[in-house]
């Protein structure tokens, strides 16, 4: 084990560390906008899919325990690529002590240059959503074991839904980048595929915030209620 | 042409430096961006001035010691050229230009424009090498080479180790730099023989110097004068992964 420590002192390693945690979280956000469209199909089917995760693995495991190394498994993601990221910005910080006095980048796109913030506003959101939907705390009229009734009366607060928005066009940006950028930091750049790569994080950026975006419009244009 | 220069004057290394304003009154369209530094240096050594300290010397395109950020960007506006084959035609009458050294922590200023590019020599000690059996030269065509290897081997070959890599990355990262050398012997036949121990040793020495890491902006590759793909970035990625995967202990 002691390499693998040593390996990660590397930033390439950190590099490799933030595609293969960023790819696991991806694989999250599409899961949970897809299980979230089952919105459209109303309450019942809703509430079921809610409780469905709940009874994930059954008999084998037990009530909750799927959803539970679950949860550990992408609370483990989101710091290992937190933390990737917070040392390599650090490094980058410190390999350019003096500033330009003028700057013209050629290449960088919006999306690569916002990765940061864009990183932190989605941190924020995660946790304002943890609080709002699954702790409930924030949620003025929270009722347990009623996931339907949370999404639809939480999201009719227009400022809430603006949040949502605003955090999903983030996650668009960061997807862009970041979905593209994992096949660089790990290396898979065959010609066979390699023009592909710009198109799946494009497919997969807009898929994932127009799904997500849908919700909060279609609860308060009242087509989910 | 008449045209105003912000230029970065610092005395040495100790210097705070700061920029300093020239009017060039008579610049001629056909001069080369060296050329018309020169003239801007016989201008202040009549005037009893310290002219002003810039690296170069084949003065056509191949050497890699020009090059300033013109502007902002790595030897200047245009794709695919050095600063000395960056010619005054491309600018207009009236024109105010900024002319400052490579940022870097790993690149020192050493005087003005002058930059300490000592870092890359040292990557390029940690295994930028092949080892070959002594004697006579061996024949030619002795060892077979897929002309796409042979070709993709002198595509990252073209380096020229100037740093407008590191200069123009907005990290300060020198990935473009190391993978060009790490790729450039580790496609070749000759080269497999320390591929593994090179792209560890290259990387490393990348590391200990003051070099960013990589964030795929893709700047580099835009800024090279040679156009070196960040293709090489990903195999360079890819094959040090593997090297630590397939003996996780070496250390030497």
């Amino acid at each position: 084990m002691a390499w693998l420590v040593d390996f990660y002192r590397s930033p390439l390693a950190k590099k490799a560390v933030m595609a293969v945690t960023g790819v696991m979280l991806f694989g999250f956000v599409i899961g949970h906008m897809a299980g979230n469209a089952k919105m459209y199909l109303g309450a019942e089917v809703f509430n079921h899919y809610a409780e469905g995760l709940r009874t994930l693995g059954a008999p084998l495991l037990g009530h909750g325990q799927a959803l539970w190394i679950a949860r550990i498994g992408l609370l483990g993601a989101v710091l290992l690529h937190i933390w990737s990221a917070w040392q390599l910005t650090l490094l980058n910080r410190r390999a350019r002590p003096t500033a330009y006095v003028r700057r013209d980048l050629i290449n960088a796109t919006y999306a690569s240059r916002t990765m940061r913030w864009g990183g932190v506003i989605i941190l924020l959101f995660v946790v304002y959503h943890l609080l709002h939907l699954t702790f409930g705390s924030v949620h003025p009229s929270f009722e347990q074991g009623n996931p339907y009734h949370n999404v639809v009366s939480g999201l009719q607060n227009p400022w809430v839904s603006a949040f949502y928005i605003v955090a999903n066009l983030a996650l668009a940006f960061h997807l862009y980048h970041g979905l593209w950028s994992m096949f660089q930091s790990l290396g898979w750049n065959h010609p066979s595929y390699k023009s592909a790569r710009r198109i799946f994080a494009s497919v997969f950026a807009v898929l994932v915030a127009a799904g997500n975006i849908s919700f909060p419009l279609a609860v308060l244009a009242g087509i989910v209620k | 042409m008449k045209l105003t220069l912000n230029v970065w004057r610092q005395d040495g290394p100790g210097d705070s430096g700061r920029m300093v304003r020239y009017e060039m009154p008579d610049v001629n369209p056909d001069m080369s961006f060296l050329e018309m530094l020169d003239l801007l240096n016989e201008g202040l050594i009549e005037k009893g001035e310290e002219p002003v300290s810039f690296d170069h010397d084949c003065r056509e395109g191949i050497c890699g010691a020009c090059g300033v950020m013109i502007d902002g960007r790595a030897h200047g506006p245009l794709p695919g050229t050095t600063t000395c084959q960056l010619h005054m035609r491309h600018y207009k009458d009236g024109d105010e230009l900024t002319i400052e050294p490579w940022r870097s922590a790993a690149f020192p200023v050493v005087k003005d424009l002058v930059v300490d590019r000592a870092a890359f020599d040292r990557i390029i000690e940690a295994g930028g090498y092949v080892s070959v059996n002594t004697g006579s030269a061996p024949d030619a065509n002795l060892t077979p080479v897929p002309k796409d290897v042979a070709d993709n081997a002198f595509d990252a070959a073209t380096c020229i180790g100037c740093g407008a890599c590191v200069a123009q990355c907005p990290n300060g990262a020198a990935q473009l730099f190391t993978s060009a050398k790490v790729s450039h012997l580790g496609l070749l036949p000759q080269g497999q023989t320390e591929r593994w121990r090179r792209v560890r040793h290259m990387v490393a020495t990348m590391e200990d110097e003051a070099f960013g890491s990589c964030t795929n902006f893709t700047e580099c590759e835009a800024a090279c004068p040679k156009g070196i793909s960040i293709d090489f970035i990903a195999q360079m990625n890819r094959d040090f992964v593997r090297a630590r995967f397939r003996d996780p202990e070496a250390d030497d």
